[in-house]
């Protein structure tokens, strides 16, 4: 019984039966699989993480992100600016207790290199309803490249506890087709 | 020190040493009271979660989380894994325990701990959830419980340590040790990793919060204490899978298929689960797809492995010893005429089955480096590890506890209608919290969120319509869940307390069939056709599940 000692004093030199032999191979190779399909889609896929990181500081993050602000603000959404920085450029989005800041109005189809940090405490960034989470850390500025490639109004939830305003951390991304109309 | 005594066990013939005994007691029961007092939480957390209730308001919402998380999670869990390695050394083995007024230090620094850090989070200074990511930061002696909890946990592993050294020395078994004891062992092995590494980052995080210490880096942070924070989940798994073995020997004399297999399993455990760490940090800045990829895998699924190896030998050896006893007909006669009725058999088997089908495979899937991207921190998480840590291991807990108390409290269980309906109660619940907060965790829903109207927000948002539906069911399953949590706890506590004293043995075995026919767990004779059913059936879902998230994935905005 598996709660005394093992009957046969040599246990490690008891043959093992073909049904487990097959199943622990099967298991094996399920593994195997699972294992290079993550390698292949690195290769092969369109989602991947980006890795390129940058230690930053609060004011440093801050100050480049007011810089585009003030560079390209289109209009205000709720007291916040939207940007619509130009294509393909670098795009700064903080996030703060609480809100994402600022939002942003992209161009359906086109590449823009994001870049995320927190000022004050790890914040959650929530894309939805695509449903994109990466999470954002002060001092570290995480650079993603990402081609949206719907339009339409999406919005940041803060998916990682931040405070008793949590639940009232938004931000926006619109993406406009070519013409700069969002459906 | 004082000479150990023994009393003989009426049932199994093994020497108990009473010293032991009342440590697995307290042990036990402390556990039982942090159950339910996390468990009291837990229901507040749902019945918040369900939009048309939105029991609590936010602070407390917040505040509640926190502690439900330490007071299931670690306190709960870890107290009865160590009165399952003071059984599983002591007992099992014939031994007296080493040390036994070490026992009694670990057991007050643990429950002063937990105390402490309770406290803490009660007076509403610490609520910073389970995981206490910095910079955000709690009381001081938030971390100070903490730590007393875990160095108490490592005196306490060591003296199981300590008990099969003496049991060696003084020859009290022949040849190994028993495969539950074997499990027990790799517990505690990754017990002592996992404890550990929450010295290493608690201690100066403790520091932090009292001023003596200018930073604590967030990412640093979450990669030490995720090796304390996920190896703890792993020594979960290692326990209830030895539980499972041990339910099964106590019902059906079952023995493994193999004990070269079922060990071996567990050594890829030891060897591997470890590099889990790394699940709750594939969304992180700063770190390589490489490192991501390796360790998430376990290096190649090594340790999924040994889950997919125990998950046939477990019920395997069930069959097997079924059929010996006489239920031999066709696929499922072993299953059908086992005793459901029976809350040891049942909890156990339902754990089994949820643990592979929700926690299991969902683990895996969230798990892959890629995938994460549409599941981190959404409340996916969540359900996934109420699959894994309450329908396994809380769900395997509860089912030993109806053989303990018999045998080590030698109490008879009262309220046997109760106690054999709350598996039931308890596993469907805990079920649909699995299963619906999946299912709005794949809609998007964010975990550790207060209000998903977003009402007092800035901003404009609403989550999809099923996601209030899935919330609504989710707190609907709470409430199964708490009651069958209560009907545990009432049985406890009623058999304990106010139990009628076991005399002589107690009949544990299932009722045998007709005939035993002949020997089994040769290699020649092994049969388990259910067994290699439902292990198909689970592989089939285990793929195709797979493969409908890197379908999800494949939709979202391509990004690199």
């Amino acid at each position: 019984m598996a709660i005394t000692p093992p009957t046969a004093r040599l246990w490690w030199k008891e043959p093992v039966h073909r049904t487990e032999l097959v199943w622990i191979i099967v298991a094996f190779l399920w593994g195997l699989v699972m294992f290079f399909m993550m390698i292949w889609w690195h290769a092969t896929g369109e989602q991947n993480l980006a890795t390129e990181t940058y230690r930053t500081t609060p004011n440093a993050f801050y100050a480049k992100t007011e810089a585009m602000v003030q560079q390209y603000r289109v209009r205000d959404v709720n007291g916040i600016p939207v940007v619509r920085p130009p294509v393909g450029s670098d795009v700064y989005m903080i996030g703060r207790m609480w809100l994402w800041y600022p939002a942003l109005e992209l161009v359906k189809g086109q590449t823009y290199r994001l870049h995320l940090s927190a000022l004050d405490l790890q914040h959650g960034f929530s894309l939805q309803p695509v449903n994109i989470n990466v999470q954002v850390h002060p001092g570290y500025q995480h650079v993603l490249t990402i081609t949206p490639d719907q339009a339409g109004e999406f919005s940041i939830v803060c998916n990682e506890y931040c405070g008793l305003g949590h639940h009232t951390m938004l931000g926006k991304i619109y993406v406009t087709d070519a013409s700069g109309v969002t459906p | 020190m004082s000479e150990a005594t023994f009393r003989t066990c009426p049932t199994t013939g093994l020497k108990v040493d009473l010293n032991a005994q009342k440590l697995i007691k307290a042990n036990a029961v402390a556990a039982v009271v942090f159950l339910a007092i996390g468990g009291l939480f837990g229901l507040t957390v749902a019945l918040t979660r369900w939009p048309a209730v939105h029991l609590l308001p936010a602070d407390w919402f917040y505040l509640a989380l926190t502690a439900h998380g330490l007071d299931v999670l670690l306190l709960w869990i870890i107290f009865f894994e160590i009165a399952v390695l003071y059984f599983a050394s002591s007992t099992l083995l014939n031994c007296r325990i080493a040390a036994p007024r070490w026992g009694w230090v670990a057991f007050w620094m643990m429950l002063a701990g937990g105390l402490i850090t309770n406290v803490a989070v009660l007076q509403g200074q610490s609520t910073v959830m389970f995981t206490s990511y910095p910079p955000m930061m709690a009381a001081q002696h938030f971390y100070l419980g903490l730590i007393l909890f875990a160095v108490g946990a490592l005196v306490a592993v060591g003296i199981f340590f300590g008990t099969l050294v003496i049991a060696r020395e003084e020859r009290t078994y022949e040849g190994s040790i028993p495969l539950v004891t074997f499990g027990a062992l790799t517990a505690a092995i990754i017990a002592v990793f996992t404890l550990a590494s929450g010295a290493v980052i608690l201690i100066p995080t403790w520091l932090w919060s009292m001023g003596l210490i200018s930073t604590i880096d967030p990412l640093m942070y979450k990669l030490v204490w995720w090796a304390m924070g996920h190896s703890s989940q792993q020594i979960n798994v290692s326990a209830h899978v030895a539980v499972w073995y041990a339910i099964a020997a106590m019902l059906f004399g079952a023995r493994p298929l193999s004990e070269k297999v079922s060990r071996g399993a567990f050594l890829l455990y030891i060897l591997f689960l470890q590099l889990a760490s790394a699940h709750h940090l594939l969304v992180e800045p700063g770190l390589s797809s490489e490192w991501k990829v390796f360790n998430t895998s376990y290096a190649m699924y090594l340790a999924v492995l040994g889950s997919m190896i125990h998950g046939l030998t477990v019920p395997g050896s069930i069959e097997a010893a079924q059929r010996r006893r006489g239920f031999d007909k066709g696929f499922f006669e072993w299953l059908r005429k086992a005793p459901w009725g029976n809350p040891a058999f049942s909890g156990m088997f339902m754990s089994l089955v949820m643990f592979g089908f929700l926690g299991g495979i969902s683990g895996v899937v969230m798990g892959t480096e890629q995938i994460n991207i549409i599941m981190h921190n959404t409340l996916y998480v969540p359900g996934h590890f109420h699959g894994t840590v309450v329908a396994g291991t809380t769900l395997a807990f509860m089912a030993i506890t109806y053989l303990l108390i018999p045998l080590i409290f030698q109490r008879e269980i009262r309220f046997p209608r109760l106690a054999k309906w709350q598996p039931y109660l308890f596993g469907l619940g805990v079920a649909g919290i699995s299963l619906f907060m999946m299912g709005a965790g794949t809609l998007g829903v964010s975990r550790r969120h207060w209000d998903i109207t977003f009402a007092d927000a800035p901003l404009d948002f609403s989550y999809p319509e099923a996601a209030f539906l899935m919330l609504a069911l989710n707190g609907l399953s709470a409430i199964a869940a708490a009651l069958g949590g209560l009907f545990y706890v009432v049985v406890v506590v009623a058999s304990v307390f106010f139990g009628r004293k076991v005399e002589g043995r107690v009949a544990l075995e299932a009722p045998a069939g007709k005939s035993a026919v002949a020997s089994y767990g040769s290699s020649e004779s092994l049969k388990i056709p259910g067994t290699l059913l439902l292990v198909g059936v689970f592989f089939v879902a285990f793929v195709l599940y797979y493969f409908v998230n890197w379908k999800y994935l494949s939709d979202i905005w391509p990004m690199r």
